[in-house]
């Protein structure tokens, strides 16, 4: 089986995020970029499916900028067998929308003949948490959102979700899109004979059109703001005077 | 126009927070109707019928809805699709796994955790873990979204719409439940709770955690974590609060132990007074918090709670 693993060039995790003077959206000139931390996870689980022998081949594809194939070089370090960046943007500071990006998914993931898509269950730039239940949708496959745990038995997924209550487990038929959540695993470092060898793994640059994906969006972006920043409180020097402050002046308990 | 909108609903029983603060955000938009299905969901339909300015409730009630997997469900809602210039949810785990799918079968954008309607097209939402708000305008004939529900008032109740019986829409069939593991609580839910209290790294391992429950149970709070807590074991995943966990509001957070990353200030910065114990007095928790207090946690939260 080949699994394909989409994978999303974000600000780095760490990063001061700034809104941009005219309200476009967010400043992303000169700031670190890393791979969308939920997307490492997902490149982690299928490296390890294939370690275990139940994967062949892992694709890592990337749907953005041209830089993005430095994302899709970290995927190869980890493990990833070959890698497909379909550019659809020039400027950083355009968004694909998840819409768009599932569709062109949906076409790689048919000329690859993939029977799973591990994805990340929401970029941490645009906290959409849509693009691996659209894929799903739009393939007709089977969808286990938030998964912690992943086993792959025949023709059926079985997998754990972190949800609202808890806990749920539930079997998916293959092929299925799993979207990963935090605790599925801890993904590695590459190596660095790791990173070297991905320089000379395959990358395949292709475009929207190659797939027939028309990216214009559907949603415009009116204005982005800064929410309000709360007022700088005081600290309390003890429990006594911390009491004091929530039953008199905050009057919470 | 008209909304329709997904009810709440976890094992026949409707979680009329969530639902009724979602009726306040959908009701500028136009005629409400709820849709609730399960398993059993007649009781849930009754109580969403109560809600003020629902004007009608669908209960789709079939053993194929039973635990709402989003196949079968995002069915159903397609089935309904033509009827509505909206299609909503509150934007629970149940929502984020069938809205997208919805959306993507009607072939529009979905727009989630929407924090502020502005007119029929015309949404806001929380960007990169809040740190930005975004306003955008939909272009799709439908628009699906779903609700932060903490950023609405509870609806009020004494309404009487009608209830309607709805088939079951075809079944894809490609998933099965399997089980549900639910911790037991007394303790009120997270989300709607007016008090939580919440415990991070610095509570050190999941024994440590009590000093916490003890504190939220003395309190009558919710007990939330960061993800920091949750990822070492100290405490289940329903308990993240942050970016990728749960999004609480309530009267009062007291964040015990939480050094207060970015991504955990997501999940509560819209709390009305926030309380830190921390005892690095460089903790970036102290820079939200209402008021802050430099002790070690050990000693001061046992303090706290027997005073109280």
């Amino acid at each position: 089986m080949k699994v394909l693993v989409p994978v999303k060039r974000v600000i780095d995790y760490n990063v001061k995020v700034r809104v941009k003077a005219d309200g476009s959206g967010v400043d992303l000139a000169n700031v670190k970029m890393s791979m969308n931390p939920f997307d490492e996870i997902a490149v982690e689980e299928a490296i390890r499916m294939k370690e275990k022998g139940a994967v062949e081949e892992v694709i890592a594809v990337s749907i953005g900028v041209k830089q993005a194939q430095e994302t899709l070089r970290t995927a190869l370090a980890m493990g990833a067998d070959r890698a497909i960046l379909v550019v659809a943007a020039d400027d950083v500071h355009q968004d694909i929308e998840p819409l768009a990006v599932a569709k062109i998914l949906k076409a790689v993931a048919e000329a690859e003949g993939v029977g799973m898509v591990l994805c990340g269950k929401q970029a941490i730039d645009n906290d959409m948490n849509a693009t691996g239940q659209m894929l799903a949708a739009l393939l007709g496959w089977s969808q286990a959102t938030f998964a912690s745990k992943i086993e792959i038995e025949g023709e059926e997924a079985k997998v754990t979700r972190e949800v609202d209550g808890g806990l749920q487990t539930i079997k998916v038929k293959m092929p299925a899109i799993v979207s990963v959540d935090l605790r599925l695993n801890e993904p590695r470092y590459a190596s660095l004979p790791n990173i070297m060898k991905a320089k000379k793994k395959p990358l395949d640059e292709k475009t929207p059109a190659d797939f027939g994906v028309d990216v214009t969006p559907r949603l415009s972006v009116v204005k982005t703001t800064e929410p309000e920043a709360r007022k700088a409180g005081v600290m309390v020097g003890s429990v006594d005077e911390l009491i004091a402050k929530l039953k008199d002046e905050a009057g919470v308990i | 126009m008209a909304v329709l909108l997904l009810g709440e609903v976890t094992d026949g029983t409707l979680n009329m927070d969530a639902t009724a603060k979602a009726v306040t955000a959908c009701k500028p938009l136009g005629d409400v109707t709820i849709l609730c299905c399960g398993a059993s969901c007649s009781d849930a339909a009754k109580e969403a019928a109560t809600i003020e300015g629902v004007a009608k409730v669908l209960c789709a009630e079939n053993a194929v809805y039973g635990h709402r997997l989003a196949e079968p469900v995002a069915a159903l809602m397609v089935s309904l699709a033509g009827d509505y210039s909206h299609i909503a949810a509150p934007a629970t785990t149940d929502a984020k796994n069938i809205l997208p799918r919805v959306a993507a079968l009607l072939d529009v954008m979905v727009l989630t955790d929407v924090s502020g309607i502005v007119d029929a097209d015309t949404f806001e939402r929380p960007i990169y873990a809040g740190n930005a708000i975004q306003t955008v305008k939909s272009g799709d004939k439908t628009k699906v979204f779903s609700i932060r529900t903490s950023a609405f008032d509870l609806a009020g109740t004494g309404g009487s719409a009608s209830v309607e019986s709805l088939d079951a829409a075809e079944n894809p069939g490609l998933s099965e439940w399997i089980e549900d593991k639910v911790a037991e609580s007394d303790r009120p839910d997270l989300t709607s709770a007016g008090i939580v209290v919440s415990g991070g790294r610095g509570v050190g391992s999941e024994e440590n955690f009590a000093i916490v429950e003890k504190l939220a149970d003395k309190l009558g709070a919710a007990v939330g974590a960061s993800r920091a807590a949750v990822d070492s074991g100290y405490a289940p995943n329903d308990w993240q609060v942050g970016q990728t966990g749960k999004v609480v509001a309530p009267d009062l957070y007291i964040a015990i132990g939480i050094s207060g990353a970015i991504q955990h200030l997501a999940g509560m910065k819209d709390s009305k007074i926030i309380v830190a114990i921390n005892k690095d007095e460089e903790a970036p928790i102290f820079q939200v918090a209402d008021y802050g207090l430099i002790a070690d946690l050990f000693e001061a939260v046992p303090e706290l709670e027997s005073k109280l």
